[in-house]
């Protein structure tokens, strides 16, 4: 089945907050951010701004009625700096006013006073400097201290890991409209709508119940509103609050680009010693994340790329260091990986430094050390099933991975300044979100009685397909036509307390709670259906929207059954509830079984270098994917492209870049690019992984949302592979973005320090 | 008071009165609450926005699809503008019949504007449609969610369809309201006010920059001049030594003209990497010459040329000045208050004489340059005649390599000359650092693109292999 919303879509038709009708009285709010990276407020005259014509609140710190904090794990995060500013952009003040020009005029008339002090941008300084949100983390395995004296190789290095703008087509907005009794109606673009509820309760100091929090769909997500959405909600909110109209806020790019985190650039140093074959004995690592100027999700960020640190290897002995360093730029957030990427690339730079010290073949390596079922990851959780290496040998015959090793390097022999290179990226990535707790879901179904059908779960449609997902599922479970469901807006008055659409796991999570509230009504309704066609409940079914007795259809259809329910005084609504079985982690011991399975494959990425002008195609990417047995094939595979692409432009084009001053120079779409239509092969090739059902997904399907962007990790080394045949001395460091410029410069080091002399 | 503005918005004539310079985005979605139209950048580089602007041409409409973030409500005015809300029929377009079947939608944020593009690819191609101009439609489009595979895969649905507005109006591509617009625009006649102001105060061309550095002021001030409706700024004249541009042709247009292309062979080619269609659509030369941005990709083609701009006074005064001496310092150029270019004249090089023009940026396609190039080269047998090199991204301005072409001159066409231009150049360039790259990234650049010229021109004479020799 396709996307249930794409002639919506293709029409024009679907609608985002702004687009809603709006109210005669409905007034906009912006917010006023701070000029500098790092300072003491000393005063904010907001004098100029409350006198423009048209503004009808200036909100601060002093005047929130209730708790001034947003801070999702730690409480570091006021809504409204008061004392400190940590990064330009950090909001001080939010107008209301009756035009969103004005609202931004006033914002800008705002004064500040602010003492300036000295801002850290680079996450190694703070790590130096003690600027440490939370504890440092250490996973380890085995015997660390002892092994390297067995190791016929070491390898050693540093990476340096850029960070990554969300750019949800979409940015971030809210509409928050007064109620009686003092409630409001909020309806935001936020993948945490249970979040939004909570913080705004809290910062207008009233009790949840007051807030209803309704989500219909998100213009793309990835990560960038499962947090820091909140915030802009919250804004909507207190403007309502202050001004008691319906208030709409919606940032422009530029004020997204400034006020919001992104991925999490990393700094890290690796050690990795291999045996005469190659086989890895003991690995090092330590991590250094720039987590922005408050926690945010950093914490959990960071624990996820120590999960990930040894990639889809065996590793028996390793020590996994990582910390959480405090710098003045934005609080970085979720991005699609949430930290797995930056702990994945190490591993693989370390296997390419370990192929260039030992000369084994890269692909070679990363065979001979794939996770074998029995395997232990350095947390403790057995590796249970087989498909990494399925997938990896399923892509390496599929894709004849040897054929194409070999004419790249048959072409490069014969070509000059144009150089090919290859790589193969294995995936193996956790499932669940590691904060145990998070793992539930709820959904609320009803069946009317012409027999259509409502469903409301926690999850939230950000283009992942979600909808289309629950409808097929609560289809399949009632055994009728998928036109009759409705996936309804994500309500927090209908399904309480919802986790984030995040962790790849939506779906499961929110798809097995919709599947227990139809196995709910479908027992009450087979019931009936035993007393109509006076039979035994065991012999009945519903299927085809028609109720079968023995597998054979009776002239009983899906809504007389229904209706023949509701007159017996039938329940015909139900709530379901999930929550993930088998999963636990001990933060004390930092082992566990955190996951409740792994999802992943393996891709082969093949570029071209243009030698001469650094500039670099991507020739194509194929992959064999393990999805499970998927709900629909359409959706899952724009799971797959899409991230792969997301993937693609972190390792390449997308260059986020702070000066030393905290200030963001890639501050827009004309100087932050991503992946377009040109940038992107034309050749991607997607295989499902067969015979994979995943016994935990609804219908045997499996989480999707996240792993394939880590096949974007394969191009650095690609490139890289190309950069060596042109300039096999070259030492080439492990910087990423591998934009044209360090392609260019690193076959080009010498020269270039010449010209420039 | 602005002048009401006369235009028709799918199938309904309407009359607004707006500032002039307010942006087509606005007026829709603020102003008319057409909200399918949606903003993703506001400033053309997400194609979110776009729409498309139809105006007569011989007997039919010429659409072409643009940012609407960056056009202004006042160039609308006798024109024909389509919104996805025009293309809400009961069944579906084969487009948007292979869009939602190819699982190109997934959030649904940027799928108007690319069902948007498609349309426009549709209505002005004279061939079936290939994968080029699915790609080329898709170009200036982002979508962060597919990978674009899905989307490029919707050419399959389009091969077969037919061809001209009343075959597609047939075939329920389009509305049929569709075949009443040419009539229709006749009958509001053709719009060649400017605005309604009594002394017109800031130009918008294209707008393509200036609406992203200082849109909102250009929004709200009824005295700004759209250019694009003056019918005597627009154009390509082939004359027996020259070429005379108007300075409202667009990149688009530049890249149509035979006598372009006679000019500038490969200038189909250089426009992939300038900009995406729907910007080149709305971006015209003389506004890349007037915004002076160091690295403005047509500028350092004509400044490769021997070109003089035509500046018009507001009093009528006439004057000329060589585009070489126009820029005198960053974004200082010789133009007077109220001066307008009224005329480009690029005079035509010696027979065989060659172009050659480079630029790398981060991203390939729709992207500012690191650096940019151009070379416009007069060899005899083994020897360089004359060369005229010239780099963006180097200098404050638009920068014509004066020594190192003279240098060139008279010098044999061999590796050892070109290796040592490359150094040569170092001298009279002065990049910075800054988001676009590194300044010695650039100065490598600088060499790498001269090189790049020479091979691609003169791939006979002189080779990489050679170039690299020493290295």
């Amino acid at each position: 089945m396709k996307n249930i919303d794409g002639a919506l879509h293709v029409r024009g038709e679907a609608e985002f907050v702004d687009d809603e009708r709006r109210p005669v009285d409905l007034a906009f709010a912006a917010v006023c951010g701070s000029p500098v990276a790092h300072g003491r407020l000393k005063q904010i005259d907001v004098a100029e701004a409350e006198d423009m014509e048209g503004v009808l609140a200036v909100v601060l710190a002093a005047d929130l009625p209730g708790d001034n904090e947003v801070g999702p794990i730690i409480q570091d995060e006021p809504l409204l700096a008061s004392t400190l500013v940590r990064y330009i952009g950090h909001p001080v003040a939010l107008v209301v006013a009756d035009t969103a020009t004005r609202a931004r005029e006033a914002a800008a008339a705002i004064d500040l006073s602010i003492e300036e002090l000295p801002p850290v941008v680079d996450p190694r300084r703070a790590f130096e400097a003690g600027e440490i949100i939370g504890s440092t983390r250490t996973f380890e395995c085995g015997e660390p201290d002892g092994a390297w004296q067995s190791c016929a190789f070491v390898a050693e290095g540093r990476c340096d890991l850029g960070g990554q703008e969300h750019v949800y087509l979409e940015t971030q907005r809210a509409r928050a409209t007064p109620l009686e009794h003092g409630r409001l109606h909020v309806s935001t673009s936020t993948q945490s709508p249970y979040a939004a509820q909570k913080h705004i309760a809290k910062v207008l100091g009233v009790p949840n119940n007051h807030i209803e929090v309704d989500v219909r769909r998100l213009g793309g997500g990835f990560g960038g509103k499962e947090d820091q959405a909140t915030h802009w909600a919250c804004f909507a909110a207190v403007g309502a609050w202050a001004s008691g109209r319906p208030v709409e806020i919606v940032l422009r790019r530029d004020e997204d680009f400034r006020h919001t985190g992104k991925r999490h650039p990393y700094s890290a140093d690796f050690k990795l010693g291999a045996d005469e074959e190659g086989r890895i004995v003991v690995f090092e690592a330590l991590h250094y994340q720039n987590a922005g100027a408050t926690a945010d999700l950093s914490p959990g960020v960071l624990e996820r790329t120590l999960y990930h640190a040894t990639g889809s290897y065996r590793v028996p002995n390793a020590r996994l260091f990582a910390a959480s360093c405090r710098t003045n730029i934005p609080p970085n957030t979720a991005f699609r990986g949430f930290g797995g990427p930056q702990g994945m690339f190490v591993i693989e730079a370390a296997l390419a430094r370990l192929s260039e010290v030992s000369g084994i073949p890269r692909a070679t390596l990363q065979e001979r050390n794939l996770l074998r079922p029995g395997d232990v990851f350095p947390y403790g959780q057995p590796v249970e099933d087989n498909r990494t290496r399925r997938a990896w040998h399923r892509a390496v015959q599929r894709f004849r991975l040897e054929e194409r090793l070999a004419a790249a390097e048959t072409f490069n022999a014969q070509h000059f300044a144009v150089k090919k290179g290859v790589a193969v990226m294995p995936v193996t990535f956790g499932i669940s979100f590691t904060t145990t707790f998070l793992n539930q879901a709820g959904a609320l179904v009803h069946v009317y009685t012409d027999g259509s059908v409502s469903v409301t779960t926690g999850g939230v449609e950000m283009g992942q397909g979600l909808t289309t997902n629950i409808a097929l599922t609560v289809a399949k479970a009632f055994g009728i036509d998928p036109s009759r469901v409705r996936v309804e807006t994500t309500n927090t008055t209908r399904v309480a307390n919802m986790s984030p659409s995040a962790a790849s796991s939506t779906t499961l999570l929110n798809g097995n709670a919709a599947l227990e509230a139809c196995r709910q009504i479908r027992e009450r309704l087979l019931r009936v259906g035993a007393g109509l066609v006076e039979t035994d409940l065991s012999t009945l079914d519903i299927k085809a929207d028609r109720l079968l007795k023995d597998g054979l259809p009776t002239d009983i259809a899906w809504e007389d059954l229904v209706a023949a329910a509701y007159l017996k005084r039938i329940d015909l609504s139900a709530h379901g509830f999930f929550a993930t079985p088998g999963i636990h982690f001990d933060k004390v011991q930092e082992t566990g079984h955190p996951f409740a399975y792994h999802a992943g494959g393996t891709a082969i990425v093949e570029v071209t270098l243009d030698c001469l002008r650094g500039r670099y195609a991507i020739d194509a990417v194929r992959i064999v994917h393990d999805v499970g047995r998927p709900l629909s094939r359409t959706v899952d595979l724009g799971q797959v492209e899409g991230g792969l692409a997301q993937g693609l432009g972190w390792m390449t084009v997308e260059d986020l870049q702070y000066d030393d001053r905290g200030r963001l120079m890639s501050k827009n779409l004309a100087s932050y690019k991503v992946p377009d239509a040109f940038f992107m092969s034309d050749t991607l090739e997607v295989e499902f992984l067969d015979d994979a059902d995943e016994v935990l997904g609804p219908f045997g399907s499996k989480a999707v949302g996240e792993p394939p962007l880590m096949y974007g990790i394969g191009v650095f080394f690609a490139l890289r592979e190309a950069m060596r045949a042109f300039a096999p001395e070259a030492r080439l460091p492990f910087h990423a973005p591998l934009t044209p410029e360090r392609v260019l410069m690193g076959i080009h080091a010498r020269v270039a320090a010449e010209l420039s002399a | 008071m602005n002048e009401p503005l006369q235009f028709i918005l799918n199938d309904r004539q309407l009359s607004v009165e707006v500032p002039p310079g307010l942006l087509v985005l606005d007026l829709l979605r603020e102003h008319l609450r057409q909200v399918g139209t949606k903003e993703g950048c506001r400033e053309g580089d997400c194609g979110a926005c776009v729409v498309l602007v139809g105006e007569l041409s011989g007997d039919g409409v010429r659409y072409r699809a643009v940012t609407s973030c960056l056009m202004p409500a006042g160039e609308l005015a006798g024109k024909h503008l389509i919104t996805i809300e025009g293309l809400r029929a009961p069944v579906l377009s084969s487009l948007q019949e292979a869009i939602v079947e190819e699982g190109a939608s997934q959030c649904g944020f940027c799928t108007p504007g690319i069902v948007l593009s498609l349309t426009g690819a549709l209505l002005e191609r004279s061939e079936p449609m290939d994968a080029a101009a699915v790609k080329t439609a898709l170009g200036g489009h982002l979508c962060r969610c597919t990978g674009y595979r899905s989307l490029k895969a919707v050419r399959h649905a389009l091969e077969d369809s037919p061809v001209g507005v009343p075959a597609l109006v047939g075939s329920g591509e389009l509305p049929g309201w569709m075949l009443t617009i040419p009539q229709r625009l006749r009958a509001l006649g053709p719009d060649t006010t400017t605005n309604g102001a009594a002394s017109p105060g800031r130009a918008i061309a294209g707008g393509t920059d200036l609406y992203v550095q200082q849109g909102d002021a250009l929004a709200e001030d009824a005295s700004v001049q759209v250019l694009g409706n003056r019918a005597d700024l627009r154009g390509i004249v082939d004359k027996e030594d020259s070429l005379w541009i108007g300075p409202s042709t667009t990149f688009e247009q530049l890249a149509e003209s035979d006598a372009i292309r006679r000019l500038v062979p490969e200038i189909r080619a250089y426009m992939d990497d300038i900009a995406s269609v729907q910007i080149r659509n709305r971006a015209t030369v003389g506004g890349n010459l007037v915004n002076a941005s160091p690295i403005g990709d047509v500028t350092i083609l004509l400044l490769a040329f021997d070109t003089h701009l035509a500046l018009t006074a507001p009093d009528g005064a006439e004057r000329t000045v060589p585009l070489r001496r126009f820029y005198r310092g960053y974004k200082d150029i010789d133009l007077g208050p109220g001066e307008l270019v009224t005329g480009i004249t690029v005079r035509k090089p010696p027979s065989g004489a060659v172009v050659s023009w480079e630029k790398v940026s981060k991203r390939r396609s729709l992207d500012i340059a690191s650096v940019n190039s151009a070379l416009l080269i007069h060899s005899s047998g083994d020897t360089i005649e004359s060369a005229t090199l010239t780099f963006g991204g180097v200098a404050p301005v638009p920068f014509l390599a004066a020594q190192t072409s003279s240098w060139m001159a008279g010098k044999p066409l061999n590796a050892e000359t070109v290796r040592e231009a490359g150094e040569y150049v170092q001298r009279e360039i002065a990049p910075i650092s800054d988001i676009r790259g590194s300044a010695s990234y650039k100065r490598l650049l600088a060499r790498q693109l001269l090189w790049a010229h020479i091979t691609t021109l003169f791939p006979d004479q002189v080779q990489l292999e050679a170039l690299y020799e020493e290295h």
